[in-house]
């Protein structure tokens, strides 16, 4: 039981550490750019297609990896600069119903080159199988991979923001983007590389959820409306606040589902009830958040 | 040929004229002095030559070239560091990344900046939110030094300070005039520190140029009528 429990938990922080690489583009968007961005699930499933699709050709999972990056990244840039980019200073509603076309467009452009039918990514052979970890417990090595990658790549982000000269410039950005252009930065291109940064998190995350998963149009939404999610319990235009978010709607997911229909059984003699409500537990765990503090955890009042 | 000629410019924000005819002129290594009473358009003009508002007609010229189809941040490159009215620090950086955010590359750069304002060293890991006025009117000051303008443009830079305060700013914009040769344009209530400072005077008074001149030739009688004391 307790090794069992021990898995469960390690599976939540890898669907944690996976949100939060969604989470963090859409956080960062959102918090420097002021924009709502439905099409970054759209993003998602461009980088496991195109992961899919070099894996397949090259025969190369790596080389799939890096295909997912540069194909949402280019994406991205180039969603930014026909449409995104005429969407920042408008109210959300315009920017919901634009980029719920882009959702639209993405998903069909897909369908025409890939068709209907799932792909999917196989795990590289150095990653397969189970590894023994201390205390006897044997996981998958691939979950393992996605979790050190994950927090490489939160690490690196926290590098990125709080260490780097363009990190310092978003950061300005964010709190007054007409003063730093008037110190002659050039604000746009700095968006432009905000949202290739998220939109590259996100393909890659795309890519490597759905070597566990399958790859298949569609895929985005439901991770984005999770990614939501995280980025209002974490404080919407906080990076930390994202990785914290993510990893405790990670965490209240997997236990959830693990835990709550047994209790369930044990209460009433069915699983149901249980059910039921451990698809709702993140929903109650941001509202919970919000009663508490509503700019969310990292977020700061305004 | 001046450094910046303003001549005739007209804006508005939105539906609201906020400037109706505004002529100046910064010669090089000059400072003037943009005088007026509140809401005259001083911080309007200012806005306009940093590309932040737009102008409806008139011209604006800097170093030989227009500035009229330039963006902000390229008629910054240009040469404009822009202190602007009320600070604006990015209060969630640190002094020393306040200050090295726009850096470019030139005669100024942290070291000198500090030597300037002693006080930013002591300060340099601090958030710029803890700061008092005076500081983050420094933080302000070095910052656009930072970006090694050819021409530093000063909105009411000691607006609310405690008068030492004042006078330890003051003096360091007479060392950038005297030991840098540092074209200036600035904005503040105080004739009698700017008249230290400036050599040429230009008078707003509803959105339009009533007088400009040698800060010297400077009358009672415009004073008393276009800027009160
Ligand atoms: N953002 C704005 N939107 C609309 N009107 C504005 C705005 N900013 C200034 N104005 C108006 O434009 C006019 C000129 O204002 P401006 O700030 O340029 O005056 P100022 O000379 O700098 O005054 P002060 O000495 O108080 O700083 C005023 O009537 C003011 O009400
Ligand atoms: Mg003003």
């Amino acid at each position: 039981m307790t090794l069992l429990f021990i898995e469960q938990i390690l599976n939540g922080v890898q669907l944690g550490v996976m949100l939060f690489l969604m989470a963090a583009g859409l956080t960062l968007v959102f918090g420097v750019m002021g924009l709502i961005n439905l099409a970054h699930g759209s993003l998602y499933m461009v980088g496991a297609f195109a992961a899919a699709a070099v894996a397949a050709s090259t025969g190369s999972f790596l080389l799939g990896v890096v295909a997912s990056i540069v194909a949402a990244a280019v994406a991205g840039v180039l969603i930014e600069m026909l449409v995104i980019r005429r969407l920042y200073g408008r109210d959300h509603l315009d920017q919901v119903l634009a980029t719920f076309a882009l959702i639209l467009i993405f998903s069909e452009g897909t369908r025409m080159v890939f068709g209907s039918f799932p792909l999917y990514l196989q795990i590289p052979p150095a990653l397969a199988g189970p590894i023994t970890l201390p205390g006897g417990i044997e996981y998958p090595l691939f979950r393992l991979t996605l979790i050190v990658i994950g927090l490489i790549v939160a690490f690196a982000l926290y590098l990125l923001i709080t260490k780097t000269r363009l990190g310092i410039q978003i950061q300005a950005g964010e709190e007054d983007r007409e003063m730093i252009s008037a110190l002659g930065i050039d604000i746009s291109k700095l968006y432009t590389f905000v949202f290739a940064l998220g939109a590259a998190l996100a393909g890659l995350s795309g890519a490597l959820v759905g070597t566990l998963q399958s790859v298949e149009v569609g895929m985005g939404e439901p991770v984005l409306i999770t990614a939501f999610v995280v980025i209002v319990i974490g404080g919407i235009g906080s990076i930390q606040g994202a990785l914290i978010g993510a990893i405790l709607v990670g965490l209240t997911q997997t236990l959830g589902a693990f835990l709550l229909p047994s209790l369930s059984i044990t209460l009433f003699g069915s699983p149901d009830t249980g059910q039921v409500l451990s698809s709702m537990l993140i929903y109650i765990l941001m509202a919970l958040v919000l009663l508490f503090r509503p700019q969310g955890l990292m977020g700061v009042k305004t | 040929m001046a450094l910046l000629t303003v001549a005739n410019i007209t804006a508005s924000y939105g539906p609201t004229q906020a400037l109706f005819d505004v002529s100046l002129t910064v010669k090089r290594g000059g400072v003037t002095a943009l005088l007026g009473r509140n809401g005259v358009g001083k911080s309007t003009t200012i806005k306009s030559i940093c590309r932040m508002l737009p102008h409806a007609s008139g011209s604006i010229t800097f170093d030989n070239k227009p500035l009229t189809h330039l963006t902000s941040h390229q008629a910054a490159r240009l040469g404009l560091g822009l202190v602007p009215e009320g600070r604006r620090c990015f209060n969630n950086l640190t002094v020393q990344q306040n200050l090295t955010v726009a850096e470019r590359p030139g005669h100024w750069n942290f070291s000198k900046v500090t030597t300037l304002f002693p006080r930013l060293a002591e300060r340099k890991n601090q958030q710029c939110a803890t700061l008092s006025g005076g500081e983050q009117q420094m933080v302000a000051i070095g910052r656009a030094l930072m970006t090694n303008p050819k021409l530093l443009i000063l909105d009411e830079a000691t607006e609310g300070l405690a008068p030492i305060v004042r006078q330890e700013i003051w003096s360091a914009i007479r060392t950038l005039k005297e030991t840098q040769n540092l074209s200036i344009l600035v904005v503040d209530k105080s004739l009698k520190d700017l008249s230290k400072v400036a050599d040429q005077a230009v008078v707003l008074s509803r959105g339009a140029t009533m007088w400009s001149g040698a800060m010297a030739d400077l009358t009672d009688s415009v004073t008393a009528q276009y800027i009160g004391v």
